[in-house]
Formats: C-alpha cells, structure tokens, sequence
C-alpha cells in the first residue's frame, strides 16, 4: 500500500505570505479585558452606579456645604424635629406621615409641628431638625474620600513595597515581610484609638490609621506576584538586554500583575469604607457635627423602632456602594483572568 | 586546550567555571563543576545533556544573569566575570540569548514593536520613532514575519512565529554571539526545521557565533560544529560534531547517543540502548579533560584515557 505522493495536493498553503496573516482585529490587553467586563451585567451596572454616584459626590461640594448640613435652628428644633421623608406625592411612607411614639394611627408630622408648607424633606430630619439627606450626602462624601484614599495609599505604599521586597529577595525580602508581619499584627482598633488620642478624631487620623495597616495585603500579593513574574523568561531577556530594574519593574512586572492589582483595591475600597463607618459608630471617627454614614447609623439606633428610616436610609447608601465596588472588583476579576471564573 | 593556534580566534572562553545555589547550605548544588571550554568566532558549538545537567545555567552564567561562584569568563579576551554597569551593558550588547519557550520569553502585554525595539530603545541605538520603526520592519522581514505584525500581541502567534520575535529582538542589537537555550525544544516537530534553518542563515549573513544548547542530539550534530556533552555539572567530553557523534568516547556520551530513537521500524527494533553507570563519576578519583584525538577531549583519569583510546581500535 505504497502512497503515491501525486495522490495528494497541496491545498491553502499557496505561499508564506497568506500563512502568516493573521484576521483577528488587534486587541490589546486592556481591550479584551473590557469586552469581557461587559458581559457582566451587574458589573457594569456598578460601574456606572460607582461613576455616577463619585461624580454627583464631588459636584455635591458645591451645592451642599459642610456647615450648611451641620446648621441647625436652636428655637425651631421642635418644628423641625424628626420628619419622615416626603416627597409631595401620594407614596406610601414617602408622604410624611408616620406613626407617632405611642400611636395606632398614622399621622401626617408636617401639619402636627406645624413646618412651614414650603418645606419638604425628600429624606427627612434627624432628632434635631437638621435634613437627613444632606446629611447622608455629606457623608456619601467622606466614605468616598476614605475609598480613595485606601486606593491610592494601596497602589504607592502597597504596590512599590511589595515589588521592592519581591525583586530585591534575600536578607531585604526578609526583614521586609517580618516588618509586614509586626505591622499586620497589631489590630487596627488599638491603632486608631492611638491616633485619636495623638491628634484628634477626624477623618484625617482615620485616614492614617488606614494608611498605617491597609496596605499589608497588597505588599503580600504584589510580593507574591513578583517572586513568580521575576523568574520568567521576558524578565530574564530585558535584563540581558541590559533594562534597569525600575524599568523592568514599570515595564514588566507591574503592567502584568495589574488584574490582581485592580482586583485587590476593589477589595480594599468595601473594607476601607466599613471602617471608617464602624470607627465613626463607635465614636472613634469623625467629629460630631460633621456627619459620616458610620455616625448617623449610631445616632439613629436609639430611635430604631419610632424613627426607622433614619437608620435604614444611611445603611442603605452604605451598603449599596459597598455592594457596587465588590460586585465590579468581582467582574473585573473575571475580566482580568478569565480562567479563575471557569469552574 | 594548546594546540588551538590553527583555529580561528577565540570569541568566548571559560576557563575552570564554577557555581553552585546554595553555597555553603545542606541542600548545595553544584550546578556548573568546574567547567572549561573555548568558543571559536563563527562556530556553532553544540552542548548536550540531559534535563538538569547545567547547560542552561553555563548559557545564563555566561550572559551575567547568574554570578559564577569561582573561574572566569572571557569575552574577546576581555575578562567579563566580574563586569557591572556600563561595561556590562556594553558587553551584553554583543552576547544575547534566544529563549526555549516563546510563550513565557515574550511578555504578553506588549506589542510585537516595542518587544522587538526593547534593545533598541534601552541601548539608545535609534534616534526618531521613524528609525525605531523602519528597523523594526527590517528585523521582522529578516525572521521572516509580516510587515503589519508590528502592532499585535504574541498570543496571536503560533509557537514558531513567537519564536522568530525572539529572534529578533535578540538580533535588533547587533550581536556577535547568540546563545541559544534549547530554541526548538518547545516548538512543534514540523516548526523546528524552520527555526534552525532561519537561525543557519542568519549565522551566515551576519557572521553570528552560536552556543546552542539542547537535549536533541541529532539536532544539535545538524546544526553545530563542535558539541559538548554534560552531565551533573560537569562537562564529559568535548570534539568535532563529527567526532562526538559518530565515535564517542565516554560511556554517557554512548548512553544518549544509544537513546536517539530511528525513524525506521526494522531498524529501530534492533535499537539497544546502553545504560549509564553514573558511578563512575562519583568515585573520587581526580579528572581532567584529557585529549584522546586531536580536538577530542574527554573527562577522564589517565588510564580511562587509554582504555577509551584503545576500545576505539
């Protein structure tokens, strides 16, 4: 059964040329990534919600100052006091009327304390009259200030250390992550409470203490990412090219650990966010009159059962940017790495 | 190695080199033992061995990627052992390295243009993005690729055409010496004649020395002018690609030779592979590269010497 080589003819492989051409549209990283971002839904939803709601926060500083949420009418206190949200339409429990401590029966609280009838709170009032939502948006605010911050000290302290104590190795990784280890093993509680006592509460000890502490696990996994990117074999070719570290470290090493990067702030930012609300809840935070999201859910909790929404409408913001920047660090995870999401 | 004066001159030279991870602790390896050879301008010197035998380190080792722990290294009888800085990249403008695998040799999140100018830019060879560009296209056409490949990504490539962007990126230099670290071993059967065949005629016109390194020794008898055989650190033996190939000395040399398989069934039913007995390297006895033929060397006490010179009768 010889085979007789005319039998067969060469077929599609005319010359090297056509071979070699390749018909996929050029995607780079980044884009592939975004094509693969959008087709998670809740995602991209968050993302939107996360653009929209950062930009109506730093629009916000204009049009609601800090001390106009914070001023309040010493005489009309009784006026103004907790009013349910109303909206001016017919909407169940956005109409202004709520059941009164002790009573059966609803209530409109605008015409018992007699408000003027020009004023209408959209999210209602706090026990001392001041309005809740430019309150909430006061704190909106600094939760987002706190997010950003934890993001950038992140990537500077986080990122810089870890691939510093990656690349470098030997006796320097060493003393690096023993350091990381003594850092991360003192609670973050005893921290602020430190900080509080050193330069006052207010976001700006918050804001150290996150410094301090929240950077750990970014060093750890950048460290981590290092060790392995380090000894591959592009790594080893630019350095026999001659590229110096920080360039191979900006070139190299970081652009391919950015998935994990990003993936590890979107975790942060949620943490960072609770934080501070659980420091301002237990009176470690921000200062009274300036509210934070962790502050009016505290202040509100006396007045629970009488009062529901002035709990429930900061948590409901808190928890929503929370849910946002975790669902988008979960999608942009699948994005990055799309074998982790496959089982 | 003295009678050598007939031979072009000497581009690279090791001379006793040394190295080990982790010197000193309980888990030391001796990954280069005292290892000497010379690589003449314009020759391809073979070196073969099997997975862990240290071929890939002496390559690193001679590029400064690895810091020898004794010996020394010279590179147009210039001692490069000990270089930093400036001289450093200087030197490592005229010795690059092809990698074994074009997967993990090429980062991923750069385009095929600025892999291949890496070189360029860092070395300060080009002086416009022009230049950059147009030198760029050349060593692309030079490895055979496409002009409009410059702005894609080596996940869009097959095996071999990664392989030539390695090339060229280790060409956009100018180098005069090329090591190359088991080149094919990762491509497919059909793609690797192409790879060699490319890498032949680029020593050709650019008058490249190559040291290539690789486990395949019918591929390397193909390719070079003179192999190395090493095992465990050491270097064995040491000739003519001819030499080596077709009457090898040492019992290791034979073993591997013994393990190529043939591509005839009849013939390769016959095929008996001799096993090694390791210990004979393990015994203690000093050895030295002893030259049984002329430019035949094998690592060996003075009676092994002779009776490899007399089992050859």
């Amino acid at each position: 059964m010889a085979a007789n080589t005319n039998d067969f003819v060469i077929v599609g492989a005319q010359n090297s040329e056509a071979n070699e051409h390749i018909s996929k549209p050029a995607l780079s990283f980044w884009q592939d990534a975004w094509r693969r971002l959008k087709l998670n839904k809740l995602a991209v939803i968050s993302l939107w919600f996360l653009v929209l709601i950062l930009g109506f926060a730093i629009l916000s500083t204009i049009f609601v100052p800090q001390s106009k949420a914070n001023a309040f009418d010493s005489n009309q206190v009784g006026t103004y006091k907790n009013l349910p949200p109303k909206s001016g339409l017919p909407i169940p429990g956005w109409d202004g009327q709520i059941k009164e401590p002790g009573a059966t029966e609803k209530t409109d609280v605008y015409t018992t304390q007699n408000v003027p009838s020009k004023d209408k709170f959209l999210l209602g009032t706090d026990t001392i009259g001041r309005s809740l939502g430019l309150r909430i948006v006061v704190g909106l605010r600094i939760s987002l200030l706190v997010a950003v911050a934890a993001t950038f000290i992140d990537l500077i302290i986080g990122v810089s250390y870890g691939v510093f104590s990656g690349w470098k190795g030997g006796w320097i990784d060493t003393v690096l992550q023993r350091i990381i280890e003594v850092v991360s093993s003192i609670p973050n509680l005893i921290i602020v409470t430190m900080l509080g006592l050193l330069l006052g509460n207010g976001i700006f000890s918050i804001i150290l203490a996150i410094a301090m502490t929240g950077w750990i696990n970014m060093a750890r996994q950048v460290r981590n990412m290092t060790l392995s990117l380090k000894e591959r074999d592009y790594v080893l070719a630019a350095k026999s090219l001659g590229e110096s570290s920080t360039k191979v470290a900006l070139k190299h090493l970081i652009p391919n650990m950015a998935g994990t990067i990003i993936v590890q702030v979107m975790m942060t930012i949620p943490t960072a966010i609770m934080f501070e609300a659980v420091l301002s809840a237990i009176n470690l935070g921000v200062k009274p009159p300036t509210s934070s999201l962790g502050s009016l859910i505290s202040d509100a909790q006396n007045m629970l059962q009488f009062y529901p929404y002035q709990i429930l409408l900061p948590s409901f913001v808190l928890v929503l940017i929370s849910l946002a920047f975790i669902l988008l660090g979960d999608g942009l995870r699948d994005a990055f790495d799309p074998r982790a999401s496959e089982d | 190695m003295s009678e050598t004066q007939a031979r072009p001159k000497k581009l690279v030279e090791l001379n006793d080199l040394q190295l080990s991870f982790n010197p000193g602790k309980s888990n030391e390896v001796k990954a280069i033992d005292h290892v000497s050879f010379d690589i003449y301008e314009g020759e391809v010197f073979g070196l073969v061995g099997e997975s862990g035998s240290g071929k890939t380190t002496i390559g690193r080792t001679i590029l400064k990627l690895y810091e020898p722990t004794g010996g020394e290294i010279k590179f147009n009888h210039e001692d490069v052992t000990n270089l930093k800085g400036k001289a450093l990249s200087e030197f490592r403008k005229d010795a690059q390295m092809i990698f074994q695998d074009p997967q993990a040799s090429l980062n991923g999140r750069m385009k095929v243009r600025d892999i291949i100018a890496e070189g360029l830019d860092i070395n300060h060879l080009v002086k416009s993005k022009k230049e950059r560009h147009d030198k760029v296209q050349e060593l692309l056409k030079l490895v055979g690729l496409n002009e409009d490949h410059v702005t894609r990504y080596p996940h869009e490539f097959s095996g071999g055409q990664r392989q030539r962007i390695g090339i060229a990126r280790a060409l956009a230099v100018d180098p005069k010496f090329i090591i190359a670290d088991e080149p094919i071993s990762a491509l497919d059967v059909s793609i690797q004649a192409q790879v060699v065949n490319l890498m032949k005629e680029l020593q050709h016109r650019h008058s490249l020395t190559y040291l290539f390194i690789a486990h395949d020794l019918s591929m390397v008898k193909y390719i070079s002018d003179r192999i190395g055989v090493m095992h465990w650190g050491k270097l064995l033996e040491i000739g003519t690609a001819d030499a080596v190939y077709n009457h090898p000395l040492h019992p290791y040399t034979k073993s591997l030779l013994s393990a190529i398989p043939v591509p005839d069934p009849e013939v390769e039913m016959q095929r008996q592979h001799i096993e090694y007995d390791a210990s004979i390297e393990t015994d203690g006895q000093a050895r030295e590269m002893i030259e049984v033929n002329p430019g035949h060397f094998v690592l060996a006490t003075p009676q092994e010497a002779k009776q490899y010179a007399n089992d050859q009768k």
